[in-house]
């Protein structure tokens, strides 16, 4: 049985996770499972998880996608932990401001800015 | 909300089994069609994400991933307009009872945004009842 190659880039910098996405379009729903379940991961072995999440690359994403970084999201609280996203394409923040979904996550330009911002 | 199909426009019907594959493939072939008429980075980038929507939920939520059923797809892409029909299996719902995924009681809920960003990047949209089939309309501006 060979084992599922991961969808992430996943290091540690400073104490904060940062994660890339392999693929550029996340709109599969299996491969966006796998997604969560990867994070999910990296989460639970994290006593107050600092992660960032940078889209660099990433051209398309779908309503799918935005669920399992709610879900991510509300983990992340749920440990005392902190999330950032950065790096995100103008057209897909976009769908961040019409799902009104900007508000809830914190959004940097860069990445370098967003693990500026972790406390 | 169609305009009837003229020479040279792309139109194809398709019955959809896969939600992997074959959505995969047919959003591969509109991207070649919109590209051959100029479709704008913008526009494409709507036409692929309302598309998408519109055949996940349909497979997810029409057919409740039933590999028994399918999904039957039907555009027409011109130089002005591209339209769509999806049509899944399923008993059909009515759009409005919906929950508004953008307000504070939902926000955080992780699903329910399909629809919203459906409307949000096309010119119209319509379901007809009993619910299960999706009519969208991208009008170039």
């Amino acid at each position: 049985m060979g084992s599922v190659a991961s969808r992430l880039n996943v290091r540690v910098q400073n104490g904060v996770t940062r994660i890339e996405f392999v693929d550029r379009n996340i709109l599969d729903e299996t491969n966006i499972a796998q997604i969560g379940e990867e994070i999910g991961r990296i989460i639970d072995s994290q006593v107050n998880p600092k992660l960032l999440i940078c889209f660099k690359g990433v051209e398309h994403l779908s309503s799918a996608a935005l669920g399992t970084l709610i879900t991510v999201n509300n983990r992340v609280r749920g440990k005392d932990g902190q999330m950032r996203l950065s790096d995100i394409d103008p057209q897909i923040y976009e769908v961040f401001k019409i799902t009104k979904l900007n508000k809830i996550f914190q959004i940097h330009d860069t990445a370098e800015k967003a693990l500026a911002s972790f406390s | 909300m169609s305009g009837t199909p003229s020479k040279g426009d792309y139109s194809e019907r398709t019955v959809l089994r896969n939600v992997q594959t074959d959505v995969e493939a047919v959003q591969s072939r509109v991207a070649d069609s919109l590209a051959h008429f100029k479709y704008e980075g913008t526009e494409q980038f709507a036409i692929r994400l309302a598309l998408e929507e519109g055949l996940t939920n349909a497979f997810r939520h029409g057919n409740k991933n039933d590999p028994a059923k399918s999904v039957r797809f039907l555009c027409r892409i011109s130089a002005h307009e591209a339209y769509f029909e999806i049509e899944d299996e399923g008993p059909g719902f009515d759009p409005e009872t919906v929950p508004d995924p953008t307000s504070d009681e939902n926000i955080e809920i992780p699903s329910g945004r399909g629809i919203m960003l459906i409307r949000a990047y096309m010119s119209e949209v319509e379901y007809l009842k009993p619910g299960n089939r999706l009519r969208m309309l991208y009008r170039r501006p």
